[in-house]
């Protein structure tokens, strides 16, 4: 594995984004990874009809994402009187409790985040599907990179699921229909960012600005 | 007697941290300090990646005290108040018999910080030093310290859950306790720490000093 030294910028070489190590871009068949044989950090990976289904995994997360806003999470009863919580009660509670910082780690983290992930992927994906250029590929990309550690949905999940057991021991509770629908955003979050090629995403592009 | 290996440095490139390209240096002399796919600015390490984590990692330290000390909870039911700290809310779930989600929170609130911070302490550390023994396992250590750090949000997310719920004036009310500022604080902290500290500089010297 040569490399020419006076290379301007290549993509037939990469180095390891944990260890330096340069390696050469083999063509992999579909389904299979390459890892970095120094430190064992994950290179690339290969999907099948990638870009579709990251798109389809975004627009379906997209659907459930608005459903789980539409209706109540958990219902909390107690001597005939109950009280429902949507997606955004937590940060507006927290807010309202005078603790601002903690209503926007949560507005953040559970709802900003989460869904400007599936908002940049589609915005991204679907002009590209109808052979059109994005409106700022080159931003949307470096954005999502960056959302992803701050969308934690699925950590939320977690959360709903302590808070439920912990009120069970004094009350009445019952899961309500926008749970499912979470749970479900949440599962099509985390299989379109699985899916998702970024080294397809960039020769896609080039393609389409050909 | 292995060569030393071949890395982007050594090849006198960068290799873009958002989107992988490599780049060389030549390019970057006479176009731009832009990486030409993904238009993120390059650097070859991470900007005073040693400094940013010492910092950052000497303020979690700190805040994890008042994390632990202040209760997380309060809640109020029938004129009975019960306050939890973090390690009183595992506590409880024990002796409610909840086993499975009590240990679920424990590692999430108690194990993960401590670890992230020991961790992330003896990266640096060792990188300080120039150790060179264990590189591989550093690794493995520091990308298992990366995945577990946001999962400590668990019990932020379950405060925020208990206090939009919970509040029916004298039957029952759940309020939140200054605790949960240091402990998110902490959980955000560390997931900085751990961005900003460069796994590369685990490997920087490998074959340089070796082979004398």
């Amino acid at each position: 594995m040569a490399i020419d030294q006076d290379f301007t910028y290549t993509d037939a070489f990469l180095a390891c984004p944990e260890c330096d190590l340069v390696h050469a871009v083999p063509s992999i068949r579909e389904g299979e990874q390459g890892r970095c044989t120094r430190c064992g950090a994950l290179l690339y990976v290969r999907h099948k009809n990638s870009l579709d289904r990251a798109l389809a995994f975004a627009l379906t997360g997209l659907m459930f994402f608005i459903l789980a806003n539409m209706f109540p999470l958990l219902t909390f009863e107690m001597e005939g009187v109950s009280q429902s919580n949507r997606l955004i009660d937590g940060a507006i509670a927290f807010w309202k409790a005078g603790y601002w910082e903690l209503g926007i780690v949560v507005f953040v983290s559970s709802v900003v985040a989460p869904l400007m992930v599936l908002l940049v992927l589609i915005t991204l994906l679907l002009p590209m599907r109808l052979n059109r250029v994005p409106p700022s590929p080159q931003l949307q990309i470096r954005t999502l990179n960056h959302l992803r550690p701050w969308a934690m949905s699925e950590i939320f999940v977690l959360g709903i699921i302590v808070a439920f057991v912990k009120l069970q021991d004094f009350a009445d509770v019952s899961v309500g229909l926008s749970l499912f629908a979470f749970v479900l955003m949440v599962a099509a979050t985390v299989m379109a960012y699985l899916t998702l090629d970024e080294d397809a995403l960039w020769s896609r592009l080039r393609e389409i600005k050909a | 007697m292995s060569a030393a290996p071949v890395t982007a440095k050594s090849l006198d490139a960068i290799s873009c941290h958002v989107c992988g390209l490599l780049v060389s240096n030549r390019y970057i002399r006479e176009h731009s300090d832009e990486c030409p796919r993904c238009a993120a600015a390059l650097h070859s390490r991470k900007i005073n990646s040693m400094t940013r984590t010492w910092a950052l990692l000497i303020a979690a330290a700190v805040l994890y005290i008042p994390a632990n000390v202040y209760p997380v909870l309060t809640l109020v039911s029938f004129g009975q108040s019960t306050t939890n700290t973090i390690m009183g809310g595992v506590i409880e779930l024990v002796g409610s018999g909840q086993l499975v989600i009590a240990i679920i929170v424990f590692v999430a609130s108690v194990f993960v910080p401590i670890f992230k911070i020991a961790a992330l302490l003896f990266l640096v550390i060792s990188v300080q030093f120039g150790m060179k023994a264990r590189r591989r396992e550093r690794a493995l250590l520091y990308r298992f310290t990366e995945f577990i750090g946001r999962w400590s949000m668990i019990d932020i997310f379950m405060i925020s859950i208990l206090i939009a719920l919970v509040k029916l004036q004298a039957l029952a009310t759940v309020t939140a306790g200054p605790g949960a500022i240091a402990f998110a604080a902490v959980v955000i902290i560390t997931m900085f720490a751990a961005m900003t500290f460069d796994p590369r500089l685990i490997w920087d010297e490998e074959g340089e000093n070796d082979d004398g």
